[in-house]
């Protein structure tokens, strides 16, 4: 740190009104050694005063530490409460500042029984400072953590592996960790990620790059965190005004006030206001010291217009060739706050930009696991759960997807009895139902691609007069335990047997190879019908009977499975054994864990299974033995004339 | 190419502006807290600049506890009126002629009565659903986790544990009939910060912050300022001590700092190389460890 003496304190402190601001958010847990790190900042950059290190000198010697001997960890531990536990429950904010920057820290707890807080502490972070126990590598919740960085649009993320000091400084330990991470971290949305190797404790590589690691070539911490380039962070392009208050001191005078989300407003600019449409020029921006050129975010400005038009709070002002998109629904990313679960019934209060909407959030397509990144089938939110909704508002609003910008993209969900804030949301750059169109259009290229295969030299007659048949795919469906694989492995058997051309295709298996990348929300259980339906033709074109062993619980997978392979090879077997009987016979008592909750999609008990309308066969498996079940559909097949070639 | 940089004072006054003007646009009844000293000017300041070219479209308050410093009183008036704003001074009338004299109260006393009930009633008084406070987070302890927005309930409690989660810039103002707001505008400034904006924007404040030499009493370690409240106590005797005050408040619990500090560039240069917060001086906060908590959980500023 530089000494201050006052020979240079007029160059430092016109140094201190230049600097520019870098708001960042730190997450880990009470063992990461978080707190320490934060006071080791504020310690070494002089953020403490003396009467604070004193009270933390007595508070060291309180909790049973050597008398002297500081804890920094103490620095931060701001409310009563949180000392008597010895943990950090809520979001603290620090600040420090050296010749370069001033920073404001949001200290958030790391558990996941905190989620929410670290999203508000990361809300408004430039970077995110991800703690990692060198001893312990990367840990579910470092996942987490760089998760909610990724999911909140922080453009920064530094990964801090520290306790080096419990490794030996180790640099093998510390490539391994950096690897790991970055495998997972492949999956993220993090534009700028930077591994630093440090120990808090002794303070190697945070302000000072110490002896212990002379293997690290990289910069420090604190020297990473004065110089990360974070002007072009901000976005000049898309003029975003939306609109704060209107001030009418006198009759003469007009004017709209905003802070700018994005973009540059001049005298001269042709506006439209959102959502009405209604264009006029500016005639002024007035910044926080008067009158001035243009205004630039995040600068608070009051313009006046040539018009006379009808602008409100929460309106937007735009340039006329730049518009969002304007809208009543949309698809977000939802982070719950409260106890009580969100309800997809209920109305709620929406605040976006300065705009308040009664709105409601329709449909939970999905919720992830936040330690897993897994999709998840959901039917409600709890607190701390974060999934991707569907979210209609009352009146129109003009948004951007969040990753496009973050405050135009950004909403809060406020209960309309309680007055909480219950809920914060991140617009996604899709549209409702667009899943769905896409399981359609995925239909369409298929027949598209379909073509194609027919310009292969071997024709299907050719095949069939080889194989001696006409190939079906025999689509077995029922509930779990209703025997499908136990009929599709005797099905196999005995049509090898007689000689047949066959394969057999297990929902269970394929998921640990062709679809290992899907999860089980209903979305995913389509993709996977999907593409048991596309290799299911594949094998029929190559005049292969093929079995198929899915439980595809929707009429709709199904639909889309007899479109895809075609309605003349398609024959859906359904096994009716009635819940009970399926109950007894699955295995690992799989029944009981969803009745438990464990499972929390699982049709026939807490999912539903629709009971497919005109099956070609239905196979009474509670009633009938697996032979007898064969033997029926081995007469199907015979009757659709698929050993006649 | 213009560089559109904002240096980092200018980010925080485009956060204290933008604050103030959701405040004025949603609520029904705000007020802003003037206590006189240099963190209420930089946000009477910041008000200004939000509103203009129009006045200020809520009024001033100061809660005097009558044993403040002369000054403070002198330039409280001349700074409303400067500014052309309305300004409420209310005072617990009733403690102060039940309790009596000034020797009669103590520091613990006078924050109870004469400053947080006489607060609450105030606010109850007018109705006010928002006040402004010119509290900063780097001050206290506690102060680092309260949200901007603070909810208070109906009895204008504060609950540390049960606190709206304050996400973006995206404020949520909603609150059902009795229930308020204090709001904190310059949460995220620091001392030095407020110098440095104080330098820059050449805001005035009162003299009692540079510099001069005045007459004061040495007692618990603290320089009270020697006048017609503070007596010296046997074995005290009146001192002239070139001094000045960090933080304005009553004059037996505001102690000076030996400081020849006479402007402002004086003053950011002591900041800078201060070994101790501003709160020090305030007896207020040294009763014990915690002690500014409890006091913000009965609705204290």
């Amino acid at each position: 740190m530089t000494h201050t003496t006052p020979e240079n304190i007029i160059s430092l402190h016109e140094q201190d009104e230049h600097k520019d601001l870098l708001r960042l958010v730190t997450a880990g847990s009470v063992d990461d050694g978080k707190s320490t790190l934060i006071g080791r900042l504020l310690f070494e950059s002089k953020g403490i005063y003396e009467d604070q290190l004193e009270a933390v000198r007595s508070a060291s010697g309180q909790k049973g530490s050597t008398q002297g001997d500081l804890d920094l960890a103490l620095v931060t531990d701001g409310l009563k409460a949180e000392r008597e536990q010895g943990i950090t429950i809520d979001v603290a904010y620090r600040y420090f500042s050296t010749p370069r920057r001033k920073f404001i820290i949001a200290d958030s707890p790391g558990h996941e029984q905190y989620t929410r807080n670290m999203v508000t502490g990361a809300s408004t972070a430039n970077l995110a400072i991800i703690l990692i126990d060198a001893s312990q590598g990367v840990l579910t919740q470092s996942r987490r953590h760089a998760f909610l960085a990724s999911l909140l649009g922080i453009p920064h993320a530094v990964i801090t592996i520290n306790k080096m000091d419990l490794v030996d400084y180790s640099e093998k330990i510390y490539d391994q960790i950096v690897a790991d991470f970055r495998e997972f971290s492949a999956k993220l949305d993090i534009q700028d990620l930077t591994f630093i190797p440090i120990s808090a404790l002794t303070g190697d590589n945070v302000v000072e790059r110490g002896e212990n690691m002379p293997w690290y070539e990289g910069t420090t911490l604190l020297n990473h965190l004065e110089t990360v380039h974070i002007a072009s962070d901000r976005n000049l392009i898309d003029l975003r005004l939306p609109i704060q208050y209107v001030s009418r001191p006198h009759s003469g005078f007009r004017g709209y006030m905003g802070t700018l989300a994005s973009g540059i407003i001049r005298a001269g600019d042709e506006v439209m206001t959102l959502p009405s449409g209604k264009r006029s020029t500016v005639t002024q921006v007035i910044g926080s010291d008067g009158p001035c050129e243009e205004g630039f975010p995040p600068q608070p400005v009051t313009v006046t217009l040539a018009d006379e038009i009808d602008i409100s709070r929460g309106d937007m002002l735009v340039h006329v060739h730049n518009t969002p998109q304007v809208d009543r629904n949309f698809e977000a990313m939802v982070v719950w706050m409260a106890e009580e679960p969100m309800d997809t019934r209920r109305q709620y209060t929406i605040k976006h930009t300065s705009r308040l909407s009664p709105g409601q959030i329709s449909k939970i397509r999905y919720r992830i696991d936040v330690n897993t990144l897994h999709r998840l089938d959901a039917t409600a939110l709890e607190l701390n759960e974060i999934g991707r909704c569907t979210v209609e508002v009352a009146r129109p609003l003009a948004f951007d997807p969040y990753r496009e910008n973050r405050t135009t993209g950004a909403f809060i969900i406020i209960d309309r009895v309680t007055h909480n804030t219950v809920g914060a949301g991140m617009i996604l750059d899709r549209k409702p139902g667009e899943r769905e169109l896409d399981a359609h259009h995925r239909v369409t290229e298929t027949r598209a691609r379909h073509l194609q295969l027919d310009r292969s030299l071997v024709s299907l007659e050719e095949r069939n007069a080889r194989s001696g048949q006409r190939p079906v795919t025999v689509w077995l469906t029922g509930l779990m335990g209703s025997g499908k694989s136990t009929i599709g492995c005797a099905l196999e058997r005995r049509l090898f047997d007689e000689g047949r051309l066959v394969t057999l295709y297990d929902g269970e298996n394929t998921r640990l190879g062709l679809n290992k990348d899907l999860d089980f929300t209903a979305d995913d259980r389509a993709e996977n019908a999907r593409r048991a339906a596309e290799v299911a033709k594949l094998f029929n074109e190559a005049g292969i009977i093929s079995v198929s062993t899915l439980l595809s619980p929707s009429d709709e997978d199904r639909g889309i499975a007899c479109s895809i392979i075609g309605e003349d090879r398609f024959l859906l077997i359904y096994l009716s054994a009635p819940v009970e009987v399926c109950k007894e016979r699955a295995p690992h008592r799989i029944y009981e864990k969803a009745e438990d909750g464990e499972i929390k999609v699982f049709p026939g008990v807490n999912a539903p299974y629709d009971v497919p309308g005109s099956p070609d066969l239905v196979l009474p498996t509670h009633e009938i033995s697996v032979a007898e079940s064969v033997d029926r559909i081995m007469e199907l097949l015979e009757g659709r004339g698929v050993f006649k070639a | 190419m213009k560089a559109h940089n904002l240096t980092h004072l200018k980010q925080l006054e485009a956060e204290s502006i933008h604050i103030m003007r959701e405040v004025v646009a949603e609520c029904e009844k705000p007020v802003m807290m003037y206590s006189v000293g240099k963190d209420s000017a930089v946000m009477a300041h910041l008000a200004q600049k939000a509103f203009a070219p129009g006045k200020l479209p809520f009024p001033l308050l100061h809660v005097d506890t009558t044993f403040k410093f002369g000054e403070m009183i002198e330039f409280r008036d001349w700074f409303a009126k400067h500014i052309g704003a309305e300004l409420i001074v209310h005072t617990n009338e009733k403690a102060l002629e039940q309790i009596g004299p000034y020797d009669e109260w103590s520091c613990s006393l006078c924050a109870d009565l004469l400053k947080t009930q006489a607060l609450v009633e105030v606010l109850q008084e007018h109705g006010f659903d928002a006040a402004f406070g010119g509290a900063r987070r780097d001050e206290e302890k506690s102060r680092a986790k309260e949200r901007i927005f603070s909810f208070r309930d109906r009895f204008m409690q504060w609950d540390p544990k049960n606190q709206r989660p304050e996400l973006w810039n995206v404020y949520n103002t909603r609150h059902a009939e009795g229930e308020s707001f204090r709001v904190f505008p310059i949460s995220n400034w620091t001392e030095l910060d407020i110098w440095n904006y104080i330098h820059e924007e050449k805001v005035p404040l009162p003299s009692l912050y540079f510099a001069k030499e005045r007459p004061v009493i040495r007692r618990d370690g603290m320089l009270i300022f020697a006048g017609e409240l503070n007596q010296p106590r046997e074995g005290e005797k009146v001192e002239m001590v070139t001094c000045r005050f960090r933080t304005l408040g009553c004059q037996r619990c505001t102690g000076a700092v030996e400081s020849d500090a006479d402007n402002i560039l004086k003053i950011v240069e002591e900041t800078m190389v201060a070994r101790n917060s501003e709160r020090e001086h305030r007896a207020v906060d040294k009763d014990r460890e915690g002690s500014m908590e409890e006091k913000k959980r009965e609705g204290y500023f």
